[in-house]
């Protein structure tokens, strides 16, 4: 067996006291192509960080052709020839993309512009890649500004190449492209690692699959001995008891009917697709899929905060039995229609609170208009801080402490009681317990039974299967912006979730020409 | 920093403990620089006094090595720039509230992180319209009509010419410091035309209007000339600290200021609160405009407003917004700027040592900013902490 | 009428030398993401070092020598105003304060240096009177004899002192340098997209650094014309003006770039005179005209704001100070 590429062994990593990757080895060689397979969370992203010289590891060594390295800095990872595409696209809007790709670079000779546009379309035509060198970044699709970085990784001469999560902001006719590309530098004699949690991807591009899940890792197989089941078993991993208490929905109603949803974001990419639910009071609805399927802009468009193309959001106000669109409309006329919703977004201090606002100013948010007062009134606002504070026991040294100095477990305390304290009707959190600590997690799981129990109807977006598969009546898979399916959360599996998320439409030509290996 | 989501923090904030081959082969940095969460409210203070009085030495050195003078007699003179005479002490107190009015102004612009470099502008402009009244119908109305209009003209210009940009930046986001900047200088020329205009002479000097029947004047207060102008601008400070502080357009103003998401998500118009914010900011400008107009220069120059509009921006940054400090950093400038002039007549200097004075206090105390928002941290002290 | 057009050609260009110069220091600022507000105190520090330089050496020196005359006063002054951009870039990039409190800070302490040893430098050797540097004024404002052989076309190319040359070569070159090098390159990226430029190994601090202090140096160079070329060797208090603010706002017009700023401070510096020139105008008109430059400047604002247009657009994070851990 020859020597592969890049090999790690016994990496670990930990950030405080969350472990993001415990004793991982694997290794890729040229000429192939890697998948590292894992849910949301499990560490990919980190991993292959410490390839590329952002991060550093606390143990664990790395070889590259057989040769023990260090790797402290990006600079290192270029001279080993590592070059990753992060998901987050680092480029220059107004450069050009020759001007971008050679941007920083201490080359010896003279710089022009026009060598450089000659050789990025010398390396263009070697891999197949179609894109114009004196383009303007901000003229670019994001899959003509995922090629710029490619291309400025193959300028640099890399040899071993990390994409993470190159498909997620492609059409599926970007992706055949990609893969095509990808399989061509295989062939070239590159060794490529891509991190996806997308199966059908991984089936038809990969020749071996690592798979992680939190921050472990499970074991590689080739992608031609192993099939979609057991990839999810392995990727999702066997069911976790939680012990969280879930009654019985009681009489619940249709509170809010959303029909035939259809959003784009400002890129133009389609980010809800024809997306149709119903959420009744007195169940919590459970959301479920790979982050960034959809589920913020889906939040949003309810809330007022996302523009939406076509489709209803119908709310049955339980008191008056009137039916409201809520299509387009602002907050503020969400709210003078007497709907009551609140929401806990994803982005607590940069949307849901003010940082530098103290416990008590942050408590007025929501209700600081309410009265033809010239004034703000802040005795009930303080009263209600202080209340939330004992009943929530949230730490903080009083009711003016900024709420940027508090933990994070309790900025959402903070948050989920003020939004529980506007007796909502209907109540949607996003990722609620992301980074909190399992007391202040099951803090706020009791307090969305305690809503359901209540009569509201609530919402809960989650990234956990287990805690979903607990805590929810009903749950609704998505994915890529699409309803893959609604399962019932006491009888559905974390395989049958897993599967689902992953699903997409079938993509035409993924497979190479002429069916290979894995056929 | 926000660290609730699951990302993970950025390399260097990571304690550099396990592994010691890490350690040998990881060059860390001799120290580096991380944000403070918060500081206390005392040690703040207390670092700006340090700034503050490190500048007033520094100050005190130069115009030791200038004059000879003993560092403390510097002071001593200084002292008698403000205080020696009674009209002395009036004039400071002229010309703090006067500087303190137009930074009233612009206060609730920087709450709301929209960048205001016009109040120069807005403040001559008010002047140029009330000063239009009081030249041409000075002296067939009435004096109460009359300083009535010319109050109405004055704020109703301010509000044009701070809300044009506003207008701008809300609908197009054009950028507003430029605008605004600009927009000094077209008040600027306004003023030139229009005493062109009014002396024919050429001279370009309006002179003092009215002089004789006072008509159009602002009255005097307890026999003194500027008591009311004081009067107004104290009343005017309790109003912007209760405004900003208690009021509902305040609260919006800190929320657009600190977070544009959060004000979407809570439903704010933000455009309208950008709109009304630059005209409250342009309407108090051009009052500034008509007091000093009405109430002390009588005539219109393009310095009525002597470079006031910009000091003001410091004054109010330095106050960290809050009006009632505002009284005292208005009241720190203007001090240095009477006490330098001071020594400048006495040592036959030129006055604009006082410039200089201020722009060095004005450098220590925004350098000393650094040390409130960031901490530095040296290498053996951050692995202390991190383990 | 041929004649008087060139002599109004040759004003309006006299007068936009000094802000040509502002401009294109400005705009080398600007592109490293720094708005500097500071620059019309740092022109007129630019032109009083080298009338102290120049009055120093006019003073100890019984002879001065034509080549000395020239370069004392050059350097004295590239020095003043490359300290006073240094005290900016110090307070802006390595402590992270406030971009435009700091520059308008810069400005009144400028223009009070420039103002007080103008004022007083006399006084220090036991003079009175107003500061006149002619010797020196007559170097700055020596020009080719055989330009006056050359009728009008003399007049409008080659009536000038070396400053007003070294103005429009400082302008091209900046404008290569910013459009056809890699350092350029990389000194915009910086202003645009700091992070970027950080993760792809641009030493951001320093790119900061550099460009401020030497588009510093480079307004400086403005006053300096002012009173050595412009005013022959004199100084008046105030007598700079509002040049300052008017070389920012060309930056404005001419979008950004040093080659356009050339024609723009011409056009500036035409709009500035023709008031005088234009016989006949009443003195209202005149200050009418005086408006314009910041009219059509707040006009090409708003239209480039309104077409959005990014190659018309500031430097991304023009007024916005980078910290690396703010992510």
């Amino acid at each position: 067996m020859p020597v592969p590429a890049i090999e790690l062994k016994n990496i670990t990593k930990t950030f405080g006291s969350i472990i993001a990757n415990k004793d991982v080895s694997l290794s890729a060689s040229r000429g192939e192509i890697l998948a590292l397979l894992g849910e949301n969370g499990s560490g990919k992203t980190t991993l292959m960080n410490m390839i590329a010289g952002i991060y550093y590891p606390d143990s664990g060594q790395i070889f590259i052709d057989g040769k023990e390295v260090v790797i402290a800095s990006p600079k290192d990872a270029f001279r080993y020839k590592i070059g990753m595409i992060h998901q987050h696209f680092k480029l220059v809007d107004v450069f050009s993309a020759a001007e971008n790709i050679v941007l920083g670079l201490n080359e010896k000779e003279r710089f022009d512009i026009a060598k450089v546009n000659e050789k990025v379309r010398t390396i263009s035509e070697t891999y197949g890649f179609e894109i114009d060198p004196a383009k303007k970044i901000y003229e670019m699709s994001v899959s003509e500004k995922q090629t710029v970085e490619i291309i400025k990784v193959l300028y640099r001469g890399a040899d071993i190449l990390i994409l993470d999560e190159p498909t997620a902001v492609l059409t599926p006719q970007e992706t055949r492209k990609l893969f095509a590309v990808l399989r061509r530098m295989r062939d070239a004699g590159k060794a490529v690692i891509i991190i996806t949690h997308k199966l059908h991807e991984v089936l038809a591009l990969s020749d071996k699959v690592a798979v992680l899940r939190k921050g472990e890792y499970i074991g590689t197989v080739l992608t031609k001995d192993t099939n979609e089941n057991q990839l999810t078993e392995m990727m999702v991993g066997k069911k976790v008891s939680l012990n969280i208490d879930r009654a019985e929905p009681k009489d619940p109603q249709d509170r809010l009917t959303v029909t035939a949803l259809d959003a784009v974001n400002r890129d133009g990419v389609k980010v809800l697709d024809d997306v149709s639910f119903v959420a009744r009071s007195g169940e919590i609805l459970g959301i479920a899929g790979i982050a960034g399927s959809g589920q913020r802009e889906l939040l949003e468009a309810i809330a007022g905060l996302q523009k939406v193309g076509s489709g209803s959001i119908i709310y049955h106000d339980p008191k008056t039995g009137v039916d409201e669109d809520l299509r387009n409309k602002t907050p503020l006329e969400i709210r003078d229609l007497g709907v009551r919703l609140s929401f806990v977004p994803e982005d607590r201090l940069g949307m849901g609170l003010v940082g530098d606002m103290d416990i008590v100013d942050n408590m007025m948010l929501r209700s600081y208009s309410k009265g033809r007062s010239f004034f703000v009134e802040r005795r009930s606002p303080k009263s209600l801080a202080e209340k939330i504070i004992e009943q929530l026991e949230v730490v903080t040294p009083g009711v003016s402490t900024p709420v940027r100095r508090l933990s994070g477990g309790n900025v959402q305390k903070v948050l989920v009681g003020r939004e529980i304290a506007a007796a909502p009707t209907v109540f949607m959190a996003a990722y609620p317990v992301r980074g909190l600590d399992i007391n202040s997690s099951y803090t706020i799981y009791n307090l969305l039974n305690a809503q359901k129990e209540s009569g509201v109807a609530v919402i809960f977006v989650g990234e956990d299967l287990d805690v979903l598969l607990e805590l929810c009546d009903r749950i609704l898979v998505i994915g890529s912006g699409k309803v893959t399916g609604i399962v019932d959360g006491r009888t559905a599996t974390k395989e049958e979730i897993g599967l689902l998320m992953t699903k997409s439409d079938h993509i035409e030509g993924l497979h190479e020409e002429g069916g290979s290996a894995n056929e | 920093m926000s660290d609730l989501n699951n990302k993970a923090p950025a390399p260097e904030k990571l304690p550099a403990s396990p592994a010691p081959e890490a350690e040998k082969k990881v060059r860390e940095p001799l120290f580096h620089i991380v944000k403070r969460a918060g500081i206390p409210r005392l040690k703040a203070w207390g670092i700006r006094v340090v700034a503050i009085l490190l500048a007033l030495l520094l100050n005190a050195l130069i115009i030791h090595w200038l004059t000879g003078l003993d560092p403390l007699a510097v002071y001593k003179s200084m002292f008698d720039g403000s205080f020696s005479t009674s009209r002395k002490f009036w004039v400071l107190l002229q010309n703090t509230a006067m500087l303190l009015c137009i930074a009233l102004a612009v206060t609730p612009c920087y709450k709301m992180r929209f960048w205001n470099l016009g109040a120069e502008g807005q403040v001559l402009i008010g002047a140029l319209s009330s000063g239009a009244l009081m030249f041409y119908v000075g002296d067939k109305l009435p004096s109460g009509v009359l300083i009535a209009l010319m109050l109405g003209a004055a704020l109703l210009s301010g509000i044009l010419w701070a809300g044009f940009p506003a207008l701008f930046k809300a609908r197009f986001g054009t950028n507003e410091t430029l605008f605004t900047l600009m927009m000094n200088y077209v008040a600027i020329q306004l003023v030139n035309t229009m005493i062109a205009i009014w002396v024919p002479s050429g001279s370009g000097v309006l002179g003092i209007m009215n002089s004789r029947t006072n008509n159009g004047w602002l009255p005097t207060v307890f026999g003194q000339k500027y008591a009311l102008n004081i009067i107004i601008v104290s009343l005017l400070t309790v109003f912007m600290f209760i405004y900003l502080k208690y009021s509902k357009h305040g609260y919006e103003i800190a929320v657009v200021g600190e977070s544009e998401n959060t004000a979407r998500y809570i439903g704010i118009n933000v455009r309208k609160v950008v709109i009304r914010t630059a005209a409250l900011s342009g309407c108090i400008a051009g009052l500034a405009g008509f007091l000093l107009m009405a109430g002390s220069a009588h005539t219109v120059s393009n310095t009525i407003a002597g470079g006031n509009g910009f000091t003001a921006v410091l004054v109010s940054w330095l106050a960290k917004f809050n009006p009632f400090v505002m009284i005292l950093t208005s009241l720190l400038i203007e001090f240095l700027q009477k006490g330098a002039g001071e020594i400048a007549q006495a040592f036959r200097l030129s006055s604009d040592i006082a410039d200089i004075a201020t722009g060095i206090i004005l450098f220590f105390i925004i350098g000393c900013e650094f040390f409130l928002n960031y901490r530095i941290m040296f290498r053996h002290k951050a692995q202390k902490e991190g383990k | 009428m041929l004649a008087v057009l060139a002599s109004f050609l040759h004003s309006s260009i006299v007068q936009g030398i000094p802000l040509l110069f502002g401009a294109t220091g400005e705009i080398l600022t600007e592109k490293s993401g720094h708005l500097n507000l500071g620059i019309p105190g740092i022109m007129y520090v630019g032109g009083i070092s080298g009338i102290v330089g120049g009055y120093l050496y006019e003073h100890f020196c019984e002879r001065p020598v034509a080549l000395l005359c020239i370069l004392i006063p050059l350097v004295c002054s590239l020095l003043g105003s490359g300290l006073m951009a240094l005290i900016y870039c110090f307070l802006t990039v390595t402590l992270r304060a406030n971009q435009n409190v700091t520059g308008l800070a810069l400005t009144t302490f400028g223009t009070g240096i420039g103002n007080f040893l103008g004022g007083s430098l006399l006084s220090f050797f036991g003079e009175s009177g107003s500061i006149s540097l002619l010797t020196i004024g007559k170097w700055y404002k020596a020009y080719p004899v055989f330009a006056d052989k050359l009728g009008v076309f003399g007049e409008i190319f080659c009536s000038y002192g070396f400053l007003a040359y070294l103005a429009v070569i400082v302008a091209l070159l900046v404008h290569y340098f910013l459009n056809k090098t890699r350092a350029g390159l990389n000194l915009r990226s910086v202003g645009e997209n700091p992070a970027t430029a950080d993760a792809a190994g641009i030493n951001v601090t320093r790119y900061k650094y550099w460009s401020t202090v030497i588009g510093g140096m480079i307004a400086g160079l403005g006053g300096l014309y002012f009173v050595m070329d412009y005013t022959g060797g004199t100084w008046t208090n105030n007598g700079f003006g509002d040049r300052g603010w008017l070389a920012i706002a060309i930056v404005i017009f001419a979008l950004w770039k040093p080659a356009r700023a050339i024609w723009c401070s011409f056009v500036f510096g035409g709009l500035y005179i023709c008031a005088v020139l234009i016989p006949g105008l009443s003195s209202a008109a005149k200050e009418v005209i005086k408006m314009a430059p910041y009219l059509v400047t707040i006009v090409v604002l708003v239209l480039s704001s309104v077409h959005n247009r990014r190659e018309n657009q500031p430097p991304a994070s023009l007024g916005l100070n980078y910290f690396r851990e703010d992510r």
